[in-house]
């Protein structure tokens, strides 16, 4: 194969890294007040990239000799990224404008960090699985600290950077010790080495990799850095993070689950079975005392975790399809809440982070009371939502394959989730009214409000053919 | 005669140094950077040594990804070290506890 033909396969990350030198060199020309137009551009930029995907991009096959893939799996997998860094472009203005410009580096991170996802969600290598690790946590690092003057958000950036580096680094010791056992970087040649033995030295690799792993999609145990640095981060970078590299990271996982240690699947399920229990019961636990919403939706967002996982503990086709489907239902719901906490200003225009400050949110702004409420009931899961169906998927992957005491143990473990969403919505509407949030003045946000409400409302149901078709192909390419 | 055990228990004991580094220490942030160095080399002796040993390049050409990374990794390290300092004028460990919960 013609280097030609590798380009075409990986003409998004090509569209995304050459726009972002491009609009990086103008934002250093030109200042922040272009910062308007760079925006724009790089939306319009993450929409082409998706728009490549319809073309060799999307199911291409292997590229650059065995280290990159363009398969349906990727494919979908960079749908939703592009989108969850699109929304994440488009609700910036409103925050970062109150107090000064808003400032033209942002689009460009959030475009380099998108292009680092991509190859991560395209790796069948080691080695693009740790270039586009670093190349997405690198930018994310930037991003969280990117209120320089704010105290919460260096600290935020700090922390991530510290704990990220970390993981990077146990990540990279299991790859040093799969290369070594196994002689060679690719997914395949490592699958291959450990159906001929599964000596210690690949165990250890495996568990090594795993744990980096899970650390990026912030499943328990190494999930301490998550509130802290949703909390601290500007509240754009945090529906970013909420959603873009979860993603990301959760299909990558995926991918080496399968793809890489496919022969081993008796050994990874046992420590993804824990961390899926773990993260769900943790994440339910840990969000019933907090009083700061944008904690509150870390912990949920480590509980969200926990159920993907168990599609994964299913091993099978059907299972991943199920991991893909959470994921698309999942962005939408924490997008769809974290722009909702964007609305959340007092009357001054300060922006409010305690959830005590949506109290009788219904009787002062009825309509975001109720898009509230939605995201609230669907990430509970309760069934007129759509929120439902993706909890249903995975709970049916682990009960095809005879794992139903672990899908009773998962189902009870959302029931404890559902009291503190249902904490907030009693909170909005039964609470008596705590002061006036400020108007809206961003039409942008209520829109993408409107339409996250009406995926993840009973209308979703309609999406369950065509969403089903999509994920099962993207899973199938797995196998 | 060296052989390739002696590599990976020196780089075993390195990549304990870096973790304890990093947990242990409680003083000043300078030296979890310091940690995380030890961590990534630690990694890059287990790469060549690997490589020599498999006479494979693949694993020295990783270590050439993995030096380069952390180059850009220890930058961005230091500016957010650098602009956390200004903010509150201490890089101890013990002091980073704005949030908490």
């Amino acid at each position: 194969m013609s280097y030609i033909d590798s380009f075409a396969l990986s003409l998004p990350e090509i569209i995304l890294s050459f726009g972002a030198i491009v609009l990086m060199l103008a934002a250093a020309w030109m200042g922040d007040k272009a910062s308007k137009a760079i925006s724009w551009v790089s939306v319009l930029l993450l929409a082409g990239a998706g728009l490549a995907l319809l073309g060799p991009a999307g199911s291409g096959g292997l590229g650059y000799d065995g280290l990159y893939v363009a398969d349906p799996f990727a494919a979908f997998a960079k749908l939703l990224i592009y989108v969850g860094a699109a929304v994440a472009i488009l609700v910036a203005p409103g925050f970062f404008n109150r107090d000064g410009e808003m400032r033209a580096e942002y689009p460009v991170l959030i475009l380099l960090s998108a292009v680092g996802m991509g190859t991560m969600v395209s790796a069948v290598d080691l080695l693009t699985l740790y270039v586009g690790l670093e190349l997405q946590s690198l930018a994310a690092y930037v991003l969280a600290s990117f209120l320089r003057r704010d105290d919460r958000s260096a600290e935020a950036g700090l922390k991530y950077f510290v704990l990220g580096a970390l993981a990077s680094g146990i990540l990279l010791y299991g790859i040093s010790l799969l290369y070594g056992f196994s002689g060679t970087t690719s997914f395949v040649g490592v699958a291959a080495a450990m159906k001929a033995s599964m000596g210690s030295g690949l165990l250890f690799g495996l568990v090594f990799v795993l744990a980096g792993l899970a650390f990026k999609i912030s499943a328990v145990p190494f999930h301490m850095w998550t509130p802290d640095v949703y909390e601290g981060a500007p509240t754009p970078v945090t529906a970013f993070f909420a959603s873009a590299p979860k993603v990301a990271a959760m299909a990558l996982t995926v991918r080496v689950a399968i793809e890489a240690m496919g022969p081993a699947t008796g050994e990874w399920r046992q420590i993804i079975i824990f961390c899926a229990l773990a993260s769900t019961i943790l994440g339910a636990v840990g969000a019933i005392g907090q009083t700061n919403i944008k904690r509150l939706l870390a912990y949920s967002s480590i509980n969200n975790v926990g159920f993907a996982l168990f599609g994964l503990v299913a091993g099978t086709a059907y299972g991943a399809s199920a991991v893909m489907t959470y994921m698309t239902v999942y962005i939408v719901m924490t997008l769809g809440s974290l722009i909702c906490v964007l609305q959340m200003r007092t009357a001054d225009g300060t922006p409010t982070e305690q959830i005590a400050a949506l109290s009788g949110l219904s009787r002062t702004r009825p309509a975001l009371a109720a898009a509230f409420a939605i995201f609230m009931f669907s990430l509970a899961g309760i069934p007129p939502l759509f929120g439902f169906w993706p909890k249903f998927m995975v709970f049916d992957a682990l009960v095809r394959v005879d794992m139903w005491p672990l899908a009773m143990i998962g189902i009870a473990t959302s029931v404890i989730g559902a009291f503190y969403y249902l904490k907030i919505v009693k909170t909005i509407y039964f609470d008596e009214p705590a002061g006036v949030l400020a108007p809206s003045r961003s039409m942008i946000e209520g829109v993408l409000i409107a339409l996250a409400a009406l995926f993840v409302s009973p209308l979703g149901y309609l999406m369950i053919g065509p969403l089903g078709r999509i994920t099962q192909t993207a899973a199938n390419a797995l196998f | 005669m060296i052989g390739l055990q002696h590599f990976l228990v020196v780089s075993a004991i390195l990549f304990v140094m870096g973790v304890l580094g990093i947990f242990l220490n409680r003083k000043n942030v300078i030296i979890i950077l310091m940690a995380i160095e030890l961590i990534l080399l630690s990694v890059n002796i287990n790469l060549v040594a690997f490589s020599a040993y498999l006479h494979d390049l693949v694993g020295q050409i990783f270590a050439m990804f993995v030096l380069t990374v952390a180059a850009g990794e220890a930058a961005i390290g230091l500016a957010i070290l650098v602009i956390y300092f200004r903010g509150r004028g201490t890089i101890a460990v013990d002091d980073i506890n704005r949030m908490k919960g």
